[in-house]
């Protein structure tokens, strides 16, 4: 379904997650951040260019993997995007919602 | 006697409402095998995933995954476990239990499991909560220094009731 994102029509799946990649930028994603009450520092975008270049590579992600990579520890993770912190982080990032058990 | 002891330490802020109807899950792992544990670790994780509190109480041989000396030798039964399809006779034969267990480590290694170490600390730091039952601890002559530092202290049964005191609070027993 469309969404109207940053004054522009955005593909989004029903839970919100971004259909197209693509149609993705940083306007889009500072939007849907605010959507979800998250004010974004350098630090978040640090996590999203992780998310999104792990996505590019096809490779999976886990929690395991956050912190492994040395971009965020998982206390900061969790207080970035308080919730369900993948699933926050990878939607402001525009790519689909990580299909892991961990 | 040891008392019941909480310990303060640097909190992961976990009030963030989930948005489901699950606000919070309480784990009461019992048993000492790597599956087990294993269970009790996805499922914590997986509620912190998803906004929902989240907390382990260890008993009996589930303190086994929580004691420094003991927490890497977790093992998978081969003799005794039906679904594992293995003779008796087969998972009887030394070395079979440790190369069992090998095996499904490296399954798990392959799906980016973490070792129960890691494991633990992940669990802590996403603001798990890890609970030791006094009972058990002094069942088992353990001291504080026997087990984890992640460990957020020692509890009896009533005291850890007293933390499923909100709607929406789950307990599932392992």
């Amino acid at each position: 379904m469309k969404k109207i994102i940053a004054d522009r029509e955005i593909d989004v799946n029903e839970e919100g997650y971004l259909v197209d990649f693509n149609q993705w930028d940083k306007e889009v994603g500072r939007t849907l951040a605010e959507e979800h009450g998250i004010s974004m520092s350098d630090k978040h975008w640090d996590v999203i260019e992780y998310l999104q270049d792990k996505y590019q590579k096809e490779e999976p992600l886990s929690i395991r993997g956050i912190k492994k990579s040395g971009v965020i520890n998982i206390k900061e993770f969790y207080s970035l995007f308080p919730g369900g912190p993948l699933k926050k982080s990878t939607l402001i990032a525009g790519i689909p919602k990580p299909k892991s058990c961990i | 006697m040891s008392e019941t002891t909480v310990k303060q330490k640097s909190e992961t802020n976990v009030k963030e409402m989930s948005e489901t109807k699950v606000k919070k899950m309480l784990f009461i792992l019992s048993k000492g095998t790597l599956e087990n544990a294993y269970a009790a670790f996805v499922m914590a994780n997986g509620a912190r995933m998803e906004g929902i509190e989240s907390e382990i109480f260890f008993t009996f041989f589930g303190l086994e995954a929580i004691q420094k000396k003991k927490l890497e030798h977790l093992h998978t039964a081969t003799v005794g476990n039906p679904a594992l399809h293995m003779p008796t006779m087969l998972g009887g034969l030394p070395g079979v239990e440790a190369l069992a267990t090998k095996m499904m480590k490296k399954e798990m290694e392959k799906l980016d499991m973490p070792p129960v170490s890691e494991f633990l600390e992940i669990l802590s730091d996403s603001g798990c909560k890890l609970w030791g039952c006094k009972l058990a601890v002094d069942m088992f002559h353990l001291e504080k220094e026997d087990l984890i530092d992640e460990l957020d202290g020692i509890l009896t049964i009533g005291d850890f009731y007293g933390r499923a005191n909100e709607e929406g609070t789950h307990l599932l027993f392992i």
